[in-house]
């Protein structure tokens, strides 16, 4: 998924800005052999035999839309955090890492770790035991038909135009590392895509989460550890970069420490200040991404008991932690070990300057992460890395597919147009609907090849539903006395404020300061703060809104709040696989990752 | 997973154990000839190896007549 952490990202280091930079490249960064090409094949290969193995495997509703609920808690957990390790993510957030130092590490930690916590203790038994299909079913049963509705909608719409700028990204990032033709990436990635997802539905879909995952540790690990190798470890690294920036090789700047630049917005190259990272990205984007965002949420619906479900968010905690050693080392490490052809050291810009300067061999920030594979990995090996980000693409396509069937199918077909039909019935339109899904992420991904400006708006428009959901979801969940209308306005107030902030510094940059409280702020900050206003003003209107409207009754409360909900009680286990245990671990290790990187 | 057939971590098994042998048996062949890059530290080798065995383990472990 490439969507949601990228509306925070600099302009200029987007993941999507990635495929674009790498478009404006002009020769191809690596050339295959044969021994990479049988590589890329096995892995198509495997996917198409897994997706027919598993039609048998989805014949009814619930085992197509969500995997018969027997994922176990691994799986459910590696599909969760591999949901959102799309191959433009980690190409944009190397380059980051290249430009501004560790500060990118900052959307692994506290924006995702302590969200992902709060999902698997606190929201997901709410999830779980009220047997929602989507997230706005769990709006329906709260807050009735009309908050599930402007969220089903939105939602869908959404993913699968993001399901095609995935697809162009792709065929893109393709055409430029591998210089393969535009037409041939998209067709084949939407045919695989279309194939697997048809015809295993989310089980298809979760399998190949977890495959991506284990490709891109496998293709990518490498890169670091050979990095350290050669730098002679984090330490040797150090003395490296210290040295490349005492001789203005490397611009001056604090790329290894995380918080200490981060008392003022003017401290710091990204324009960032500490209350926006805990505050904007650690509580309203985070939050609002992993607990209410269907595409990730639908795969912790999918485990096989209440502590499973629990468990997956907090497994996938972990992984997630790691994920930085793969992303944001290699960019990193791109700062000391990159040379050009003559030997000097090769220095990576933006994309501006890239497009200013065509035919110069310049290569942009983006670039770094295919660079360093380019640099460490031989025949094979870079197949591996090559196979990695494929499946990185067509797992985010394949992600976004199954959570638009899931919710066209339940929440807008079943309420809206055919209402009481057979079960067979649902299948059926589920398989019909992702096939019209895949047809519509082609027609988005031509969209974007003629626009690509169009990419940065829809960036854009996922953010806007995403806080005012997380404030409407919290306050469902946790406060018996928010109400249906409290619940619409909301959620409608919330998402047209975060429009009209985002509409504010568009058309009047200088807003800026206002939105972001300094003068010093920049393109990131107002991200942050605007996903704090959006879920504050969702919340404040939902508060107002209803105490001055008509509760439900408590008995129709029943599993879906806080307060009148009997949790299921779980059989005794031993420590090491209680998932109060495993939090702790894992809230020890993120506080001790940003001590140490303090 | 296990009650529904081959489990993922089969599939997974498959896919490592496919790519190791590939991996490493270049890596062999590159050593023979002696064209192996500087920065590489004979990654093909080692990294090739390790897959193979991880994709084994996987490959054995979770292999269909054992789980269902």
């Amino acid at each position: 998924m490439l969507d949601l952490f990228a509306h925070s990202i600099p302009a200029g280091c987007s993941p999507l800005a990635a495929a674009r930079s790498l478009a404006l490249g002009a020769p191809s960064l690596a050339h295959l052999s044969p021994l990479d090409i049988a590589v890329i094949a096995i892995y198509f290969v495997m996917v198409i035999w897994i997706g027919f193995y598993l039609k048998s495997k989805a014949n009814t509703s619930e085992e197509f839309f969500m995997a018969g609920r027997e994922m176990t808690a691994w799986i459910a957990g590696l599909s969760f955090v591999s949901a959102n390790l799309g191959s433009l993510e980690l190409m944009g957030w190397a380059g980051s890492a290249y430009q501004y130092g560790i500060l990118a590490a900052h959307w692994y930690w506290i924006g995702a770790i302590p969200a992902m916590l709060f999902l698997g203790m606190v929201m997901m038994p709410f999830y779980y035991v009220c047997k929602t299909h989507s997230v706005p079913g769990y709006l329906k049963l709260r807050y009735g038909q009309g908050s599930s509705t402007v969220a089903a909608v939105s939602f869908a719409f959404m993913t699968v135009l993001m399901s095609g700028v995935n697809m162009f990204a792709m065929a893109e990032v393709m055409k430029i590392v591998l210089g393969w033709d535009l037409n041939f990436s998209i067709i084949v990635s939407s045919l695989a895509v279309a194939a697997y997802v048809a015809l295993g539905g989310l089980r298809s879909a979760i399998f190949n989460e977890v495959l991506q995952f284990v490709l891109i540790w496998g293709g990518a690990l490498l890169v670091p550890i050979l990095g350290l190798i050669e730098t002679g470890g984090w330490g040797g690294f150090k003395a490296r970069l210290a040295h490349n920036i005492a001789t203005g090789a490397v611009p001056a700047g604090d790329y290894t420490h995380m918080w200490r630049s981060m008392g003022h917005f003017a401290d710091n190259p990204m324009g960032i200040h500490w209350t926006g990272i805990v505050f904007g990205l650690g509580f309203a984007i985070s939050f609002g991404y992993w607990t209410t965002d269907f595409l990730v949420v639908q795969r912790v619906l999918a485990a096989n008991s209440l502590r499973s479900a629990r468990l997956a968010p907090v497994i996938g905690s972990f992984f997630k932690m790691a994920v930085p050693f793969i992303v944001i080392l290699p960019g990193l490490l791109g700062l000391v070990v990159l040379t050009n052809a003559d030997g000097s050291l090769m220095h990576l810009v933006g994309e501006n300057v890239v497009a200013a300067n065509p035919g110069a061999g310049l290569h942009s920030y983006n670039e770094v992460l295919p660079l360093m594979m380019v640099r460490y990995l031989g025949p094979g090996l870079l197949g591996l890395g090559i196979t990695a980000l494929i499946a990185g693409f067509m797992s985010g396509m394949a992600g976004n597919v199954s959570a638009f069937t899931a919710i066209f199918t339940y929440d807008i077909y079943q309420p809206h147009i055919v209402k009481h039909a057979r079960d067979e019935h649902y299948v059926l339109v589920g398989r019909i609907v992702t096939i019209v899904g895949v047809v519509i992420s082609i027609g988005a991904a031509y969209m974007v090849m003629n626009a690509a400006g169009i990419m940065d708006y829809v960036q854009a428009l996922f953010s806007f539903f995403i806080s005012p959901l997380l404030g409407v979801v919290l306050l469902g969940m946790f406060w018996k006395r928010a109400t249906k209308a409290g619940g619409f306005w909301g959620l409608l107030i919330g998402t047209l404020t975060s429009i009209g902030l985002w509409a504010w510094v568009y058309f009047y940059p200088p807003a800026l300061r206002y939105v972001a409280l300094s003068p010093d702020a920049k393109g990131m900050a107002e991200n942050m703060y605007r996903a704090l206003w959006s879920v504050s003003t969702a919340v404040g209107v939902n508060v107002i809104v209803s105490l001055f409207t008509k509760p439900k009754p408590l008995s129709e409360l029943t599993s879906v709040v806080y307060g009148v909900t009997p949790l299921p009680t779980e059989e005794p286990v031993p420590l090491y696989k209680n998932e109060w245990f495993w939090t702790a671990i894992a809230i020890v290790i993120f506080f001790a990752l940003n001590i140490y990187f303090w | 997973m296990h009650s529904s057939g081959i489990p993922i971590w089969f599939f997974i098994g498959v896919l490592l154990t496919a790519y190791g042998a590939l991996v490493l048996g270049y890596g062999i062949y590159e050593l023979g000839t002696g064209t192996m890059a500087v920065q590489n530290y004979h990654a093909s080798v080692w990294w090739g190896a390790t897959l193979l065995l991880v994709g084994l383990f996987y490959l054995i472990r979770f292999r269909p007549s054992r789980t269902s």
